[in-house]
């Protein structure tokens, strides 16, 4: 008995029953298409945190008002960021690793022109500093000036949201647009961001800071967070540490359990939504085994019936010499090749639904993944189906010849 | 074992021995000629325990010493014997046990000279291979193989050639007349058909003997004489045959009959002698004239 022979047989043996090794085979079809698809759309929710870690600019810091999660208690009172705090920031003495500065502030308004309108989600207020702190990049026009901050012109970038909404396809360059009834000049539009969050990046209008404090915020409450770019994305940490002493100075705090204002990284922020989501892959990742766990079991299953159902036959071939290793191999032929096509096809439907969006997320394939899956239907098609094959075998020919 | 691979060897040159009478010299390397197929002492077969045991083979036990007198029996190369029985005699366990398709309880069994008793799972797949051509009452083919595939099967699990494995399925199922039904699967052909099958099946190896396990019960006359020429004709041309049957019809063929009753042989009666060609074939308008289905019988 050669292996060809023994693979025509097993062959054979399934052909006999095309409706119940078909199901079988999408048991382990399925387990295996689903480990490929989850685990590529937990893959690619990661890969769209870290594409947008990169988008925010790795070496933002932004300083926000209030203390840490729960520590604010410990604050006596807190002190609201104002311009000073951020200029004493932009001090390159006390804060060598700090690149440039931006003082923000935010609010929501409504943008007019020429008759439509449009809620714009953040219209903020700032330096210019801030367009390369938080990687915004102009797509057309231009930005605006620190001449502009100073002189508190009505001028604005706008996201290209906020630009498709308000003007459709023309060029709102050098147009006025009316945003919570002051009048602005449109100086240049940003670059399409894209993001998974459920807030749009693309729907902002930047304006200079003391032109926004003038028509919306006013000067009293200070500014809402401030923007720190690092020099580097290594400089990071020094930087973090440069601008608590600063502000701790600034707002007069000796204790640094007790700080009134939070310094947080981009970064740091991401990699703890990447980790979530780690969690997440893992998850899917172990519902799908599950799966192909159960497609195995259903190997087991249908191959204990193929050996009672042919039992004589078993019986009739042992008595004209088939030895134990033929009839076992000849079963565990059958198992693996269930699980080999079943395999086969599952990661050739894994890739094809890969294909497609998955609830908001463009899956990534792991070809880890992929092979992986495919070794493990074959393996589990060898072990769940090595008790029946040793069933089958063990039979004594005497026995097997009288089962009805 | 080594007396093991010396017998195999033996059965596998047995093929010759059916067409070229030459092959039969090789038989006498022994000083005390050549060695019986079957070589049976006190065989005993017992199921169960205690007072629940049921003696199937080796008659009651002795009053006196508590021991069953057991089966005795020695089979002549190239005998055709006829086994005889009701059911419940004890015929279909000593055709198992013959076969090596069960073990005995007790006794020992010589099969073409090698001792059954000592061997293992695989020696006796071997033995069962090489030695023995199974032909059973319910033909026992192999569901949606097609003849000659099945007829190939033996010699698969032999490890012949596939050249050389057709060429020998194609010249036994010529034998049994099914030359022009090679691609036909067990449910596309009659009864008698498939035990012709199952014979080809059997003798493809060319085994050391032929077992046959009411090789007619399941066949109408015209069938049951097919079946039974091709057997007498394989054992006119020199092979053991082994019929296990209740019917006098079949055994009318054979060259000893031997009567089991109760697990014993309580008659072993020989109609022809071991050389020669078997009863039908002596004297075949003598043997027709006396069937006692001669006049549904006679074409054949």
């Amino acid at each position: 008995m050669n292996p060809f022979e023994t693979l025509r047989f097993a062959f054979g043996g399934l052909a006999a029953n095309k409706v119940r090794s078909g199901l079988t085979m999408l048991g382990v079809l399925i387990g295996v298409a689903a480990v490929i698809i989850l685990l590529a759309v937990g893959n690619g929710s990661s890969q769209a945190v870290k594409d947008s870690i990169e988008k925010l600019g790795t070496n933002a810091l932004t300083v926000s008002s209030g203390g840490g999660f729960g520590g604010t208690s410990t604050a006596t009172s807190t002190k609201p960021l104002t311009v000073d705090d951020a200029r004493a920031l932009a001090d390159p003495a006390s804060a060598p690793d700090v690149e440039s500065v931006a003082p923000e502030v935010t609010t929501s308004q409504s943008a007019l022109y020429d008759g439509t309108s449009h809620t714009v989600n953040q219209v903020v207020g700032t330096y210019p500093a801030y367009f390369k702190a938080s990687n915004s990049k102009v797509a057309k026009g231009d930005y605006f000036s620190a001449d502009d901050v100073l002189n508190s012109r009505k001028v604005a970038v706008i996201g290209s949201t906020t630009a498709t909404d308000l003007f459709g396809t023309a060029s709102p360059v050098g147009k006025k647009i009316v945003i919570g009834g002051t009048p602005f000049t449109v100086v240049g539009v940003l670059e399409t961001k894209g993001g998974t969050g459920f807030q749009d990046p693309d729907d902002t209008v930047i304006a200079p800071l003391p032109t926004v404090q003038n028509a919306f915020t006013g000067f009293s409450g200070g500014i809402s967070q401030i923007l720190v770019e690092a020099k580097s994305a290594g400089a990071t940490t020094p930087a973090q540490n440069e601008i608590t002493e600063v502000l701790m100075s600034q707002h007069g705090i000796k204790d640094s359990s007790a700080l009134d204002f939070r310094v947080s990284s981009q970064a740091s922020l991401l990699d703890t939504q990447a980790s979530t989501n780690k969690t997440f892959t893992v998850l899917l990742g172990a519902v799908a085994a599950i799966s192909l766990l159960v497609g195995g079991i259903g190997i087991t299953n249908i191959m204990l019936v193929t050996v009672t159902e042919r039992t004589r036959e078993i019986g009739i071939r042992k008595a004209i010499g088939a030895p134990k290793g033929v009839i076992l191999g000849q079963f565990l032929a059958e198992s693996t090749l269930l699980s080999l096509v079943g395999g086969g096809l599952g990661v050739v439907g894994g890739l094809i639904g890969s294909r497609f969006t998955i609830v908001g997320i463009k899956p990534v394939i792991i070809p880890e993944s992929v092979v992986g899956a495919f070794a493990i239907a074959v393996a589990i098609g060898l072990f769940f189906g090595s008790y029946p094959a040793n069933r089958a075998a063990s039979l004594r020919p005497i026995e097997a010849l009288r089962h009805e | 074992m080594r007396q093991l691979l010396r017998g195999l060897g033996r059965g596998g040159e047995g093929g010759h021995r059916a067409g070229a009478p030459a092959a039969a010299a090789a038989e006498e390397e022994s000083p005390w000629g050549p060695s019986p197929v079957i070589e049976v002492r006190s065989l005993l077969k017992t199921y169960g325990h205690g007072d629940a045991v049921v003696r199937a083979l080796g008659g009651p036990p002795d009053p006196v010493t508590g021991d069953s007198p057991g089966v005795n029996l020695v089979v002549e190369q190239g005998d055709m014997i006829a086994v005889m029985g009701s059911s419940g005699s004890g015929k279909s366990t000593l055709m198992n046990i013959l076969g090596c398709l069960d073990v005995p309880t007790a006794g020992r069994y010589l099969l073409d000279g090698i001792d059954v008793g000592g061997l293992d799972e695989h020696q006796l797949s071997l033995v069962r291979n090489r030695k023995i051509g199974f032909v059973f009452q319910s033909f026992n083919l192999v569901p949606r193989t097609p003849a000659l595939a099945q007829v190939e099967l033996p010699l698969a699990y032999a490890g012949v050639k596939t050249a050389e494995r057709r060429r020998r399925a194609r010249a036994a199922l010529e034998l049994v007349g099914l030359a022009d039904r090679v691609d036909h699967r067990p449910n596309e052909l009659s009864g008698g058909q498939q035990q012709r099958v199952a014979v080809a099946r059997a003798l493809v190896t060319a085994p050391a003997m032929l077992l046959a396990d009411e090789p007619t019960g399941n066949l109408d006359s015209h069938s049951t004489e097919d079946v039974l020429a091709i057997m007498d004709r394989l054992n006119a041309s020199g092979r053991t045959v082994v019929l296990i049957t209740h019917e006098d019809e079949v055994a009318r063929h054979a060259k000893r009959v031997l009567r089991l009753v109760d697990g014993q042989i309580v008659a072993d009666i020989r109609q022809a002698p071991v050389d020669g060609p078997p009863p039908a074939l002596r004297d075949p308008a003598v043997f027709a004239a006396r069937s006692p289905h001669a006049l549904t019988s006679g074409g054949s």
